[in-house]
């Protein structure tokens, strides 16, 4: 009897989760139709995303119940991603400090 | 009768371990499991090297097209996949009941969800084919988009076509007996994982280049 109720409130939780799924994207799909300029897209687009990927990693993927391995995946993502951002800079400069610029 | 020689020195067997003494596996996750983190990890930095190039050349890129003018079909497959995750997590908690038939059920369903986004994809590159969209050009503007929107979403694309075989050669071994639960639901870290990509393909490499 427990087995069940506990299976059908994880049922449950995984429906609630999927839900939030598709409303944030639609919520990406909305702000693609906003008259706003690519950086403030990108970045709403991003914060979404972002929002996304915690649910499905922290529901689907079941990494809530485990903190160890949840910062483990954490620490180890986020400072390869920081890391990878050093180029930015580099592609600004490309785009408006070399002679054939906009 | 003895195999001893005179003169030989027998050594006894230490006793086996108590299992406390054994080494506790990382994150208290079996191997298995763990392999497939460390593989999602890795593969989180492949496609964040590929979605970071992807924006440095847009960004870097002054007339960068924006090609993209109905999101039907976009809308349809993030659907097909988000509901694919959800299919596969009844089809780990049908094994973990033990419910093999309810198991076997529902991993075939995850594939067919995959053959079906799969197929559209497919569908969605021939059109842009056919627009002249290849590798190296495109009617629209620089041919750098073409380069890195196939790159992309075939990467991505190849992860499902891979995450479909899977899902049927683990589904069938699990209904024969050679799988447990603990396998498919492994599988369905990697599916889950194929999913979380898509959430961040959608709105970077299509969305933001919508044409308006």
């Amino acid at each position: 009897m427990a087995t069940e109720a506990t299976k059908n409130g994880a049922m449950s939780k995984d429906l609630i989760v999927y839900v939030c799924l598709l409303v944030l994207a639609a919520i990406q799909f909305v702000i693609a139709y906003q008259s706003i300029s690519p950086t403030q897209m990108f970045t709403r687009m991003i914060v979404v995303a972002v929002i996304e990927a915690s649910l499905a990693l922290l529901f689907f993927m079941h990494l809530a119940d485990n903190r160890g391995l949840l910062w483990f995946v954490v620490i180890f993502n986020v400072f390869v991603l920081f890391a990878m951002q050093y180029s930015w800079t580099d592609s600004f400069r490309i785009s408006n400090g070399v002679p054939w610029a906009k | 009768m003895s195999t001893t020689t005179p003169g030989e020195i027998t050594m006894p067997m230490p006793a086996p371990a108590p299992s406390s003494l054994m080494e506790k596996p990382a994150f208290s996750v079996p191997a298995k499991k763990m392999a497939m983190w460390l593989f999602i990890i890795a593969d989180t930095a492949t496609f964040a090297g590929c979605l970071v190039a992807y924006g440095f050349l847009r960004n870097a890129t002054p007339n960068w097209p924006r090609p993209f003018h109905s999101i039907t079909n976009l809308a349809v497959m993030t659907f097909i996949l988000l509901t694919s995750s959800l299919t596969m997590l009844n089809g780990v908690r049908a094994a973990r009941a033990g419910n093999k038939a309810g198991a076997l059920r529902w991993t075939l369903i995850t594939a067919a969800l995959g053959i079906a986004f799969a197929l559209l994809h497919i569908r969605e590159w021939m059109a842009l084919i056919d627009e002249g969209m290849t590798l190296l050009k495109n009617p629209w503007g620089t041919g750098l988009f073409g380069a890195s929107f196939y790159s992309i979403t075939g990467l991505h694309l190849t992860h499902v076509t891979g995450g479909v075989i899977a899902l049927i050669v683990v589904g069938l071994r699990y209904k024969g007996g050679r799988y447990n639960a603990d396998d498919l639901e492994v599988l369905g870290l990697y599916w889950h994982f194929v999913d979380l990509v898509w959430m961040f393909v959608v709105p970077f490499v299509y969305l933001l280049n919508l044409a308006h």
